[in-house]
């Protein structure tokens, strides 16, 4: 295989893992403040919609983006205060959110279906950019490079800060850090309405950069698949990066097979992987004993202020 | 003035029915007010989608066709829910049930007799069970989440769906459409009088009566409760967590699966790549919104039947596009979800601070 054919490879898989690395990001400092929202595949298609209605109609991608984020937090709050202050079911409202997320974003788009934008080009100049072999390095738009900074970030934020701290202790026992005096309601919603915004930025990641278009159900199902990561990445930001790239080899293994000239593996077979390698990969992390149990203690479970 | 909730000393029954039936109004009013914002005829696509299905006789045969899948695939989830097993892959089972049927169908092609339709009708269901085994395994060995693993298989099902109608499955004088042959008359679901409504309508119907029986007066249907609402328990009363996960699963696929093959050998007569339209998900919504009850569920399951046949009405009258009847059909399981609380807590004016005032 050529050196050109594996550069290209890698653009891909970069390509097919930054959505979910930044979708699984939100999720995961949601579910380490111990709320469970499995609405990330919902908040990825507003995301995505709204990303593009916006960038269309200012022709501004950045401002796009950032309507992204901001609709995808809008939708969370929904989730936010049905399950935080109503105390609804989790797993049932996330779902809820899903079907919400799919519905509005399939309306949003009506009227933008087939319509193209100009992709986001690269974020280094083109001496960079296009060279033969640099292009590695520098080659990506700005939002793969605004995903690395986030996952350190995130990392940085929940071992090094305080408020980091405050949130792990909210999702490991609530009960304790109400009784100490922090607002476990309004720490909750802050990271419910950070994991909508990274989901909101993921899936617009789709409509501007992969297919610089509108579609039905764009992410098809990838929002899961950021979801499933969480679990594999065992709530940790680093190995999340690593688990995304993982991912994005696997997603991208139809396009592997075409460039190596495999004709024989049925496409649909390849297509199926990615949700294939989400299953193996989810029994094979819980084989192992030693690891246990490392879900946030409180992981799912409405919290009640007994006053 | 503040409005405040105020624990309940026990729920509220009266609650627990009428807060479905609320939901439902929100979303009337709350859908016209969204389409009329977003610059549709906002009362006019209410009507549309809640009220001409129901007023047009001639669409009631619609309603009980688009109502059987959902009563079947409701009832075998809310099992699951019951016992807090979240199968959420109801629509990878449904395809798979639809499929093993479709492969008794074609390996009986030009074949007659009576057994071939109950025979495609076992494999449905044992097809859907088998599917929702496998969550089942990865949950009970393994304690991997049946949330992501039945997901995860639904959209695996569909992949092979379209390898088998594109490859192996693929209609040989089908002037190379992607799609099964068609099945014959032993294959096919009769027809009720003179109507266009199949046998399994009628059937789905007789099956949420025979759910409501074992639900509500067997030992199984307790241990399901148990487990559900108090695990601990269940322990202690020698109910085994393991085989209500298994139960659950194989339940809710079993019944997902007889509704993809009543599908196939209904409505559709053969199998196509358009075969899973979401009846999976929506059963969820089915589900809830009939409180994980069977006779619930049947009110349920018209109810979003109702919003299908208006949805395609309101498509057609005031231009609708097709995605509002899903939107209206989660926001009724948001404000279901919302007014549940309800059921628990009461609604109180603050000011008056007096123990007794609510």
């Amino acid at each position: 295989m050529t050196e050109a054919i594996l550069i290209s490879i890698l653009v891909t898989v970069v390509g097919a893992a930054t959505p979910i690395l930044l979708a699984g990001l939100g999720e995961l400092v949601v579910e380490k403040s111990g709320v469970l929202n499995l609405g990330v595949e919902g908040m990825m298609l507003v995301g995505a919609v709204t990303g593009f209605a916006v960038t269309t109609m200012t022709g501004v991608t950045f401002v796009g983006i950032v309507a992204a984020a901001l609709a995808a937090a809008g939708a969370s709050m929904i989730f936010g205060y049905l399950t935080l202050t109503l105390t609804a079911n989790q797993v049932a409202t996330g779902l809820a959110l899903t079907i919400f997320g799919i519905g509005l974003s399939s309306l949003m788009g009506a009227g933008f279906v087939g319509q193209t934008v100009e992709r986001i080009g690269p974020l280094f100049p083109p001496a960079l950019a296009e060279h033969e072999h640099l292009r590695v390095l520098f080659g990506y738009d700005p939002v793969v490079y605004f995903s690395f900074a986030m996952t350190l970030a995130v990392a940085w934020f929940l071992r090094r800060t305080r408020a980091g701290l405050i949130l792990r202790a909210v999702g490991e026992n609530d009960v304790s850090a109400h009784s100490i005096g922090y607002s476990v309601i309004s720490v909750r919603y802050m990271a419910v309405a950070f994991g909508g915004a990274m989901a909101g930025i993921g899936g617009c990641y789709y409509s501007l950069v992969l297919t610089p278009m509108w579609a039905e159900k764009l992410t098809a199902g990838r929002g899961w698949i950021a979801l499933a990561l969480v679990v594999f990445s065992a709530w940790r930001p680093m190995r999340l990066l690593a688990g995304a790239y993982l991912f994005g080899v696997v997603m991208t293994l139809e396009l592997h097979a075409k460039a190596a000239g495999f004709e024989y593996v049925p496409p649909e077979f390849l297509a199926a992987m990615p949700y294939l390698a989400t299953i193996v990969v989810l029994a094979l992390i819980s084989m192992r004993k030693s690891v246990g149990s490392q879900a946030p203690a409180c992981l799912g479970q409405p919290f009640k202020p007994s006053t | 003035m503040l409005l405040e909730l105020e624990k309940r000393k026990q729920p509220s029954r009266a609650m627990l029915y009428l807060t479905p039936v609320i939901s439902v109004l929100l979303t009337m009013i709350a859908g016209a007010t969204i389409f009329s914002v977003l610059g549709y005829d906002g009362p006019g696509a209410v009507w549309a989608i809640f009220f001409v299905p129901v007023l047009d006789i001639g669409a009631w045969q619609d309603l009980g066709i688009k109502a059987a899948p959902l009563i079947l695939i409701a009832t075998g989830l809310s099992i699951g829910f019951r016992a807090n097993v979240w199968n959420i892959g109801a629509e990878g089972q449904y395809v798979m049930g639809g499929l093993a049927g479709t492969g008794i169908a074609l390996a009986t092609w030009e074949m007659e007799g009576w057994w071939i339709l109950p025979a495609m009708c076992l494999a449905g269901a044992i097809g859907g069970a088998l599917y929702a085994a496998i969550p089942a395994f990865l949950k009970t060995k393994l304690n991997v989440s049946e949330i992501l693993s039945s997901l995860m298989l639904t959209y695996v099902s569909i992949q092979l769906l379209y390898f088998l109608m594109r490859g192996p499955w693929k209609d040989p004088e089908g002037f190379n459409f992607p799609q099964s042959r068609m099945f014959s008359d032993s294959q096919l679901l009769p027809e009720i009088g003179d109507t266009f409504v199949h046998l399994g309508v009628p059937l789905a119907f007789i099956v949420a009566v025979i759910a409501w029986y074992v639900l509500s007066k067997t030992v199984f249907g307790f241990e399901i409760r148990v487990v559900g609402a108090a695990p601990n328990a269940a322990r202690y009363g020698g109910f085994n967590r393991k085989r209500t996960i298994w139960l659950a699963l194989l339940a809710g696929g079993g019944f997902a699966g007889f509704a993809g093959i009543l599908e196939a050998a209904g409505p559709y007569g053969q199998m196509v790549p358009q075969f899973p339209t979401g009846y999976g998900f929506t059963a969820i919504i089915v589900a809830f919104l009939g409180r994980l009850h069977p006779a619930g569920i049947v009110l349920g399951a018209l109810i979003l039947a109702i919003s299908y046949v208006g949805g395609e009405i309101a498509q057609s009258s005031i231009g609708l596009p097709n995605a509002a009847s899903g939107l209206f059909q989660a926001m009724m399981l948001f404000f279901l979800l919302a007014t549940d609380i309800l059921v628990t807590y009461r609604l109180r004016f603050s000011g008056a601070r007096s123990g007794g005032a609510a």
